[in-house]
């Protein structure tokens, strides 16, 4: 019993050194030499300043949303700090009154660009909440039915608002894995570099 | 649809193909023979045994080799429990966090010690990187080592020729088997991936968070830690608890569409290599592909249930005149087919890591992951924990098997009688009972309402979840439930819900470690079980009617049990368009 507990204390103080502190470290120091940017968090800067990652989406509500691609809709106002799940059931009332709202919300604003858009023609990822809060991606459909508008909206040719939005497209990884998406986040930020 | 079908079919085949690799190179690596890693590793290891002052000479009874188990565990508890509880006192702090409380503490490091991983906690708001690392990350590790270790002695007990009174009774020396999984197996492998995750944006820094501006000047915070090193022995180790709250699903953690298909095949190919191992090491691969199938048949089931159901909708989305399938809960970069994927693998094999919302899923879609757990564990299941059940229930099949055919039930050789089938019994009746005592307790009584987040079958289902996950050592969630209320981050003025907690604390403990001992004793008889040579009338268990038969049981004694509890919860939800 006794040789059990002290070959257990020493079992765990060593496998905490090798497990929880050399090994954690160890991949930190190898990934910050390997690959800096994105063991960093894919940080996008902006005249020196971080303004996001390329991996989260963010808010484009406020004197932007008319010019803006907008992000699917999130439960947690797009922090990357404090991430929970919407948790909204299938069969509950609430859930039903939350996508009324976002339906209208998404006719309202893309409706005068898209005529003849109703509910059943809404891609279903632009009125339901993501998992994560912060999903950088939307589909490619939701993004050519708001392309009408930031096209308006910015004075560009419509051709070349498909045409970035084709560049920020993430694939299927080789044409297979996955689900294609438009990264929201990187496509606002070349349509801003477009107007300078 | 059909395009995601065949990333269905593609994955699973990848997976296919591997498992001899992997399950070979375990068969040796238990068997002590030499493998690619023996010339690196040997001498740390020896020295290791000689730090911890074992004797691999020394083979441990069950007895020795349970109680070792258990005061490891013990132990670990104790540390993990002082980690969460001290954390100003921690190095590697950048947000200044302080400790959780006794009861969401408790619930935490039963949580991490019994492989289950629920997550009570939100790690990026309550947890330093040194309890991340040092303290949850060790025990992914060592919990999962913990759970292989079992299974082995189990194949010793089973494959072991030595018969009579005065025959040998050991099975292996714990201190050493468990070195031997962690230094061959998993801490390999977790580099590999982690390196590979890292490579596709997942977050390995100890920087601490970035605070900036976003493009409309709103202020926002980047959360940062060690992640990807967790997040491969979270997948490799079926542990499943994420750095974030939610999971699999931040893109931080889980960034693209390759990077999921990392972590999906990170988490089966342990445990669906297992069987292989299996096979190799009691000396028949046959027996090894038998328990395979039977797995598989039940896998592939969810997966398809769960992907036809999720790609029709909800009644609430139908009503408000939506079309196409429930992307609710889900991230674009997955898509249907590949949160579906995710969702039946991370709840067959008692992962519990989650890249979508389950509760947002259709009454279908839900009822597959609560279907999956109540089969505890035997689909695949978590390292080591999943075949040793499997292995209860072959032995219950070749039980029930053998009566029926008028047969001496035996299994490869060694009779099944009285003890064994007792044992078998107690094993496999336990967890269920606790999930069903347990969510009775929660429902009938006034403390579980505060835990509960929607109302009516909603509710229950959450309710009915969060036992079957903490007690089968899952540790996914209809995350509605909680125990925790935390108005800040970094655990200033939060409070725990002390039911909720302690029931699931407790659930996990027992769900665990209850199964491991009676596990040990069985493989303790079997070891020293006189083999009778095959014969006519031996029942042959590597045929594809003894796999039916093996899931035909599986799914009974799953089924039979949580029948009732299912119809009030997600078959209400998915044969009804009522909202409530």
């Amino acid at each position: 019993m006794r040789k059990t507990l002290v070959s257990s204390v020493l079992a765990l103080v060593f496998f905490t050194v090798l497990l929880g502190l050399a090994y954690p470290l160890a991949m930190t120091g190898v990934s910050q030499v390997l690959f800096p940017d994105r063991a960093n968090g894919s940080q996008i800067t902006l005249d020196g300043k971080v303004v996001g990652s390329s991996l989260l989406a963010q808010d484009f509500s406020g004197p932007r949303a008319r010019q803006d691609f907008q992000p699917r809709p999130s439960a947690t106002g797009y922090t990357p700090s404090a991430t929970y799940f919407a948790n909204q059931g299938p069969n509950q009332k609430a859930t039903k009154a939350f996508y009324e709202r976002q339906i209208a919300r998404y006719l309202k604003r893309e409706g005068p660009f898209n005529p003849g858009l109703t509910a059943a023609g809404i891609p279903i990822d632009a009125v339901t909440y993501s998992a994560s809060g912060v999903d950088p991606l939307i589909s490619k459909d939701n993004a050519e039915i708001q392309a009408v508008r930031v096209a308006q909206a910015r004075g560009l040719p419509p051709a070349r608002v498909r045409q970035l939005i084709e560049d920020h497209t993430s694939g299927r990884f080789l044409g297979l894995v996955g689900e294609a998406g438009v990264n929201v986040t990187e496509l606002n930020l070349a349509l801003d570099s477009e107007a300078r | 649809m059909l395009q995601g079908w065949i990333q269905i079919a593609v994955f699973c085949a990848i997976t296919v193909a591997c498992v001899p690799l992997l399950g070979g190179y375990m068969a040796k690596v238990f068997s002590g023979q030499r493998v690619f890693l023996t010339p690196v590793l040997r001498r740390p290891e020896r020295l290791i045994h000689r730090l911890l002052r074992v004797d691999p000479e020394r083979s441990q009874s069950w007895k020795g080799y349970a109680g070792s188990l258990v005061v490891f565990s013990a132990l670990s508890w104790l540390a993990l429990y002082v980690i969460l509880r001290t954390q100003t006192l921690h190095p590697f702090n950048p947000g200044g966090f302080h400790s959780g409380t006794w009861d969401l503490s408790f619930n935490t490091a039963s949580s991490f010690v019994t492989n289950t991983n629920w997550q009570f906690y939100g790690g990026e708001t309550t947890l330093t990187d040194f309890s991340q690392m040092a303290g949850l990350a060790v025990q992914n590790f060592l919990s999962a080592a913990v759970g292989i270790t079992v299974v082995i002695v189990l194949i010793r007990g089973i494959a072991s020729r030595r018969s009579g009174a005065g025959a040998d009774d050991g099975l292996g020396v714990f201190f050493v088997d468990l070195t031997r999984t962690l230094l061959y197996v998993l801490l390999p492998l977790s580099i590999v991936v982690g390196l590979a995750l890292v490579s596709q944006g997942v977050l390995q820094t100890l920087g601490g968070s970035v605070d900036f501006h976003t493009l409309n000047g709103t202020a926002s915070s980047l959360f940062r830690g060690p992640v990807a090193s967790q997040e491969a022995i979270k997948v490799l180790g079926t542990n499943g608890g994420g750095f974030f709250n939610v999971n699999s699903a931040m893109p931080l953690e889980n960034p693209n569409q390759l990077s999921n298909w990392i972590e999906m095949f990170s988490m089966l190919i342990i445990p669906a290599s297992l069987p292989y191992t299996y096979g190799r090491m009691v000396g028949s691969r046959r027996q090894g592909w038998a328990i395979f199938s039977a797995m598989a048949i039940l896998l592939v089931v969810s997966v398809a249930v769960v992907y036809v159901a999720e790609s029709h909708g909800t009644p609430a989305q139908h009503l408000a005149g939506l079309t196409g399938g429930n992307m609710e809960g889900k991230e674009q970069r997955y898509g249907i087919a590949n949160s579906s994927l995710f969702t039946a693998l991370t709840t067959v094999m008692s992962c519990g890591a989650v890249n979508s919302a389950l509760e947002s899923l259709t009454g279908i879609g839900g009822l597959v992951p609560m279907a999956n757990l109540s089969y505890s564990e035997t689909v695949f299941g978590g390292v080591g924990a999943g075949l040793y059940t499997m292995l209860l229930y072959v032995l219950l099949a070749v039980f029930i098997g053998g009566l029926m055919v008028g047969r001496t039930p035996e299994y490869l050789g060694k009779k099944i009688e009285a003890r064994e089938i007792k044992l078998v019994s107690l094993a496999v009746i336990f967890t269920p009972l606790i999930v069903l005592v347990f969510t009775a307790l929660a429902l009938s009584t006034k403390y579980g309402a505060p835990s509960i987040f929607n109302p009516g079958p909603q509710g229950f289902s959450e309710t009915l979840y969060a036992y079957l996950s903490q007690a089968n050592n899952n540790g996914s969630a209809w995350a509605g439930y909680t125990g925790y209320v935390q108005p800040t981050a970094g655990n200033l003025g939060a409070s725990g819900i002390s039911f909720a907690d302690l029931m699931g604390g407790f659930a996990m403990l027992l769900g665990r470690f209850v199964p491991i001992v009676l596990v040990l004793a069985i493989a303790g008889t079997l070891v020293r079980k006189r083999v009778t040579p095959v014969g006519l009338g031996t029942l042959r268990t590597d045929t594809p009617t003894f796999v039916g038969m093996n899931v035909f049981v599986v799914v009974l004694i799953g089924a039979l049990t949580f029948f009732p509890a299912l119809l009030l919860g997600p078959v209400v939800q998915g044969l009804t368009d009522h909202l409530f």
